[in-house]
């Protein structure tokens, strides 16, 4: 097979031109949005809710209800009960977290394993871009222009809380509002990613980006389009993988996230600006 | 000092939900006065001015300041390895006159970089924030006050881990801030450097004093204010010269 046989391929079958676009789409909001989620240190919450938002996803995919939202439900209600548990003074909040998305969880898989159940679990669970409808791809071309825009309308609260939140709460900002617009960016977002990435491997697109180019990013527009492009290039060869290997989709395109952030940490690309200026006296 | 109390405390007591972690709080500070906050680790600093902020709600008592007043923090509690230069922690002030959701303004951008130009970092406005040096950052968070035209300044422990000769700097940039008629409050660990305050507040989880330095910078009043923290140079009929032995907080 020549080299343009090799990139054309996947783009003559309809199933493949779908995934590419949904990955494209995912990668350009969900590598945008990383950096605030890696800035916020809300890793960990965006995989509970991931994990915790199984049972919805579920339960509209034995209704045949469009997955979006189900996805849309089991957020909310993860986020509810993970809000509720951590109200109980005795056990601190990442241990609530932690019993209630392991319950969600369980009664995910439980409902999925049911034996009248069509056997989708796994592709729940490790997503399917080869699987797009356009119902899909027309919710992350949504997420696109939603997220952008209040991306773009929260940068400066984002920022100026990040670096300095008393110094922000100075400004007029409340702290507080601005994590709770992140985190509910941040799970609208899970909730489209997920039908493409699965509710196991939708981590990476949020997450790896903004590892992959921390280390190169010169200012939070900087990063924000870094971990764009690295997310939709990620993706792209996830998808290009999986044609030509025959792999698993969305594991390709997680493992290829997951690569390119591996090699970031371990500071490759050397930064261009590898000579850092030394602190001046004074 | 006639003019009327820009910051103002009556019986007011602080704390995070339990008991007050700082209290009897009674205080008037006038327009255009720099006022030396001293107290040991634990003493009530910080907790004061999250109540200045309005991060905290008084549990008793009242707490005002007329206006919002700017925090500047100790940059090291600043996050360092965010990607901002300079300039864009300059143009964080400008978030005080609202409208957040809009990009800074070709105006706000032009008070950002007078404002470093001010504080003598003109030439470092493109430079990140976090390669700065410790007194150079906290010029630059002086600047994003100046930004936010606050007629109140709060600052915390300022001049902690800045070398001398910036230190001065900086002690010459608060004393043009008080002759513009703006209001500081500036907690330090320093008593000899307390003296060149107007006024000074002492707390050790409540107000021990509050008043000139010649006033309330007795022995009597540091030794309630440091406890076993303080040591006493010399006996002599002058003012009571000490140091603080310092255990830096992280």
């Amino acid at each position: 097979m020549d080299v343009v046989d090799f990139l054309l391929d996947p783009l003559r079958s309809g199933i493949d031109r779908r995934a590419l676009a949904e990955v494209a789409l995912l990668g350009v909001i969900c590598g945008g949005l990383s950096f605030w989620v890696v800035g916020y240190r809300l890793a960990y919450p965006a995989e509970s809710l991931a994990h915790g938002l199984l049972p919805g996803l579920v339960l509209a995919s034995l209704a045949g209800a469009p997955l979006v939202l189900g996805a849309l439900g089991g957020v909310a209600l993860a986020a509810a009960l993970v809000a509720l548990a951590a109200r109980d003074e005795r056990i601190d909040a990442d241990t609530a977290t932690a019993v209630v998305v392991t319950g969600m969880f369980g009664l995910g898989a439980l409902l999925a394993l049911a034996p009248e159940t069509p056997a989708r679990l796994g592709e729940l669970l490790f997503g399917d871009p080869l699987g797009v409808i356009d119902g899909d791809l027309l919710a992350a071309g949504a997420l696109v222009v939603v997220g952008g825009l209040a991306l773009a309308a929260l940068h400066r609260p984002l920022a100026a809380t990040a670096f300095d939140p008393v110094g922000a709460r100075s400004l007029g900002i409340a702290p507080g509002r601005v994590e709770l617009a992140l985190l509910l960016l941040l799970a609208v977002a899970l909730a489209v990613a997920v039908t493409g990435l699965g509710s196991l491997l939708v981590l990476a697109v949020l997450v790896a980006p903004a590892v992959a180019v921390r280390r190169h990013a010169s200012s939070p527009p900087a990063a924000m389009a870094a971990g764009a492009g690295l997310a939709v290039g990620a993706g792209v060869i996830g998808i290009y993988a999986s044609h030509h290997l025959g792999s698993g989709a969305g594991a390709s395109v997680a493992l290829a996230l997951v690569l390119a952030a591996a090699l970031g940490t371990l500071g490759w690309p050397r930064p261009a600006a590898a000579v850092r200026r030394s602190p001046a006296g004074g | 000092m006639t003019a009327a109390p820009v910051v103002l405390a009556s019986g007011a007591a602080l704390g995070y939900g339990g008991a007050p972690v700082l209290q009897d709080l009674d205080f008037a500070v006038p327009a255009g006065t720099s006022v030396g906050v001293l107290g040991p680790n634990g003493g009530g600093k910080t907790t004061l001015f999250a109540g200045l902020v309005g991060a905290l709600a008084p549990e008793a008592g009242e707490l005002e300041v007329q206006g919002r007043p700017a925090y500047v923090a100790q940059t090291d509690r600043t996050r360092l390895d965010f990607p901002v230069s300079a300039l864009d922690v300059a143009l964080m002030g400008s978030l005080a006159r609202g409208r957040w959701w809009l990009p800074a303004s070709r105006a706000d951008r032009r008070a950002a970089s007078l404002s470093l130009e001010r504080v003598g970092l003109g030439a470092e406005s493109g430079t990140r924030f976090g390669e700065l040096s410790g007194g150079q950052r906290q010029r630059v968070l002086i600047a994003r006050a100046l930004v936010q035209d606050a007629r109140v300044l709060l600052l915390d422990e300022p001049l902690a881990g800045v070398d001398p000769a910036s230190a001065e700097g900086i002690e010459g940039l608060f004393s043009a801030l008080r002759d513009e008629g703006r209001t500081l409050l500036v907690s330090t660990h320093d008593v000899q450097s307390a003296r060149a305050f107007d006024l000074v507040l002492c707390l050790n989880r409540r107000q021990v004093a509050f008043g000139t330095p010649a006033e309330a910078l007795g022995r009597d009043v540091l030794e309630a204010t440091y406890g076993s923290e303080i040591v006493m140079l010399d006996d002599g009929d002058g003012p009571v010269r000490a140091v603080t032995v310092q255990h830096h907080e992280h």
